[in-house]
């Protein structure tokens, strides 16, 4: 009975150019792979490069004053004007500063709640502070970011909190927008910390005991090395990211402007496309040159 | 080898798209008038303020839209936009039969080619709309009618009654006494707020030669820039979303600054906040209903713009918003009886007091011809400057 229904099978095979493409790819491993590539590649290329390229371009475009219309013609002035007008070196310069500060903070928390996390907490701690972690990630970006509104105000919980010690909220200002971004982001850079120090077997941590390290030695020489490029995958997110933003600090930023906000006015409200695009390349040369000097610690591996 | 021709062949993919792009964009049109209205097309496709065209959609008890579209056979598709610069991009892609557009994008409209000019006698609730409304700079070029009114309001000084004291009656209190408030003065966050700084110089520094706030040629331009570069370091913060206004006032990060009336009428009873109208007077805006220079559906168009200056359409309109309406005899189909006197509708004296929003363009607007005015785009250079 088996036997005549695999003769059967086999016999009823019949040449449909389905089958000759798929044989032809049996046979041809190489243009196998190309086939699979080429739809990514394409993706990859026409809205990814061809997007990119696109921005580089019109950055050397201008506008037409009288129609408001974008004019084909190659000129430096875009460019030129971010390193001379005081109004855009001063909020790159801010932008940076900002992006660095969360960063910053971010890993100072990142890194003690990792370790806990990964080599203090039992497993069901540990659940318990991973979903916690994970929790405000399923809130919308903008509900934490009035939420921080409602927090921040003069009459908020923050100044309810510190009044009593002869504090003040820092209301809305960079501070605010710091605070917020900080919070925001912090999940991203716990993440990715956390899987550094899984990695980190604990017997190495008791071994270096042993051998009659303190415990800060054994941070600084044995757990810090080897969770370096974890740090630096968490800071490439709160760095990016912070780089970029434009709502939350027009929510809680109170009057001040960053780069993102020079791009989105100089294209809804000056109708001036090739000055938002020659901005746009600041973070986009401030993230390759980031990611160019950290590439060699192998930091992109652990995004 | 390779690699180098994809990459050629990419930037001259990325080259075509962009110039493909730009040639798509630059849409020219005399635009001429219509003689008389034929057959309604059955669809309609408008742009507006949010609240300008409801349908039920966001609260089945606001609906002007569904009687519109029984007695026409017009069927709406709305969209609601943000800023007067987001309405400009969306009008421009030619999508859109008509427009619901504030004076500070109307010319930029009107130059670029974007609407028809209109024949108001195939808008018969045209003829009762007030006086002081019809042939102003922001609806009329050249003698040509190229929007009907939709409402109008001003931008008022609101201040919170417990704090500032005395009672403010000059925007003084938001400029040069700005400092007493140091961190909870707020201003509203557009380039066309640098006609209210204007505004103030042409009353207290008559040496500037200021007559319309916003004609201002290059010397005004720095002196309201200066003005407003002082207030910002009193600023505790710009508005430009009208619920982040509100949420200021009551907390109190925000004591005093620009406003409108439906702000004020919004604020919760314990929210001791006053809103008035200051000797100076106001900016303000006056928004006009307009029709694309493109538009297949012109007919719907014009039907439309006539019901929307009808006393019953229109009062449900700018009561939903908050702002006057166009007709005296609008006030009657208000739900609210004091409505018209709460918005100063048709109260000439007060209306004469605001300077509705225009987009200033280099041809001086107050008439000048022996010098060029600062258009648009120096406005918004010079209002990211100021907030630094």
């Amino acid at each position: 009975m088996p036997n005549e229904l695999s003769d059967a099978g086999v016999a009823a095979i019949a040449v449909t150019p389905a089958r000759r493409v798929s044989s032809f790819f049996y046979k041809h491993p190489k243009a196998r792979l190309r086939a699979l590539i080429a739809l990514p590649a394409l993706w990859l290329g026409l809205v990814y490069v061809a997007a990119l390229l696109m921005l580089l371009v019109t950055a050397f475009w201008t506008v037409d004053e009288f129609t408001g219309n974008t004019k084909v013609a190659f000129k430096l002035d875009n460019i030129i004007s971010l390193f001379t007008d005081p109004l855009y070196t001063t909020v790159t310069l801010r932008t940076l500063g900002i992006a660095l500060g969360v960063t910053l903070v971010d890993v100072i928390l990142a890194l003690p709640i990792a370790f806990f996390m990964s080599k203090v907490a039992g497993p069901r701690l540990r659940n318990v502070i991973a979903i916690s972690v994970l929790l405000p990630l399923w809130a919308s970006y903008l509900v934490k970011a009035y939420a921080w509104r409602s927090v921040l105000s003069d009459k908020g919980v923050l100044q309810w909190l510190l009044a009593p010690i002869g504090l003040n909220t820092p209301g809305y200002s960079l501070w605010g927008a710091a605070i917020t971004l900080g919070y925001i982001w912090l999940p991203y850079v716990i993440l990715p910390i956390y899987g550094g120090l899984e990695k980190v077997p604990s017997n190495m941590l008791e071994a270096s005991s042993d051998l009659g390290a303190k415990t800060l030695t054994t941070i600084r020489r044995i757990v810090f090395p080897m969770i370096l490029p974890s740090i630096i995958a968490g800071s490439i997110f709160a760095f990016s990211l912070t780089l970029g933003d434009y709502i939350t600090i027009s929510i809680v930023g109170g009057p001040n402007q960053m780069l993102g906000n020079l791009i989105y006015s100089n294209v809804g409200t000056a109708n001036n496309l090739p000055m938002a695009a020659a901005l746009a390349l600041i973070p986009i040369a401030i993230m390759f040159g980031y990611l160019g000097a950290v590439r060699r610690t192998g930091a992109l591996d652990n995004l | 080898m390779k690699l180098k021709k994809t990459t050629g062949l990419l930037v001259a993919l990325a080259v075509s798209l962009a110039l493909t792009g730009c040639a798509a964009g630059s849409t020219t049109s005399a635009g001429s008038m219509l003689d008389k209205l034929g057959k309604s097309e059955s669809t309609l496709t408008l742009l507006g303020w949010p609240g300008y065209a409801e349908d039920g959609s966001n609260d089945p008890k606001v609906d002007w839209v569904t009687p519109f579209e029984k007695a026409t056979g017009c069927q709406v598709t709305f969209k609601p936009y943000g800023t007067s610069d987001e309405a400009l991009s969306l009008f421009k892609t030619g999508q859109y039969d008509a427009i619901a557009a504030s004076g500070d994008a109307t010319l930029r409209l009107v130059a670029g080619g974007y609407v028809q000019p209109l024949n108001t006698k195939l808008i018969p609730s045209y003829a009762k709309v007030y006086d002081f409304l019809k042939n102003r700079a922001w609806n009329t070029v050249d003698g040509k009618t190229y929007g009907v009114p939709h409402g109008y309001g001003a931008n008022l000084l609101m201040y919170n009654t417990k704090v500032v004291k005395p009672a403010p009656t000059s925007w003084s209190v938001v400029f040069d006494g700005a400092s007493t408030y140091k961190g909870k003065v707020t201003a509203y966050d557009s380039p066309i707020y640098i006609a209210d700084a204007a505004l103030y110089l042409m009353k207290h520094q008559p040496a500037l030669g200021i007559t319309n706030p916003y004609a201002l040629d290059a010397t005004q331009l720095a002196a309201a820039v200066t003005l407003l570069k002082a207030q910002r370091a009193n600023v505790g913060e710009y508005w430009s979303d009208y619920l982040k206004s509100i949420q200021s006032f009551e907390t109190g990060n925000s004591v005093v600054g620009t406003t409108w009336q439906v702000i004020k009428n919004s604020m919760s009873a314990k929210a001791s906040v006053d809103a008035i109208l200051p000797s100076e007077g106001a900016t303000g805006w006056s928004d006009s209903w307009m029709v694309s220079s493109t538009s297949k559906h012109v007919n719907c168009a014009y039907k439309w713009l006539d019901y929307i200056d009808s006393p019953k359409a229109n009062a449900a309109a700018t009561e939903y918003f908050g702002e006057a309406p166009v007709t005296a005899d609008a006030c009657q189909y208000a739900s609210d009886k004091a409505f018209c006197a709460t918005y100063h509708a048709g109260d000439a004296a007060y209306a004469a007091k605001i300077w509705y929003w225009t987009t200033p363009i280099t041809a001086c607007l107050d008439g000048r011809k022996d010098v060029k005015c600062t258009d648009y785009s120096a406005w918004t250079k010079a209002w990211q400057e100021i907030k630094g």
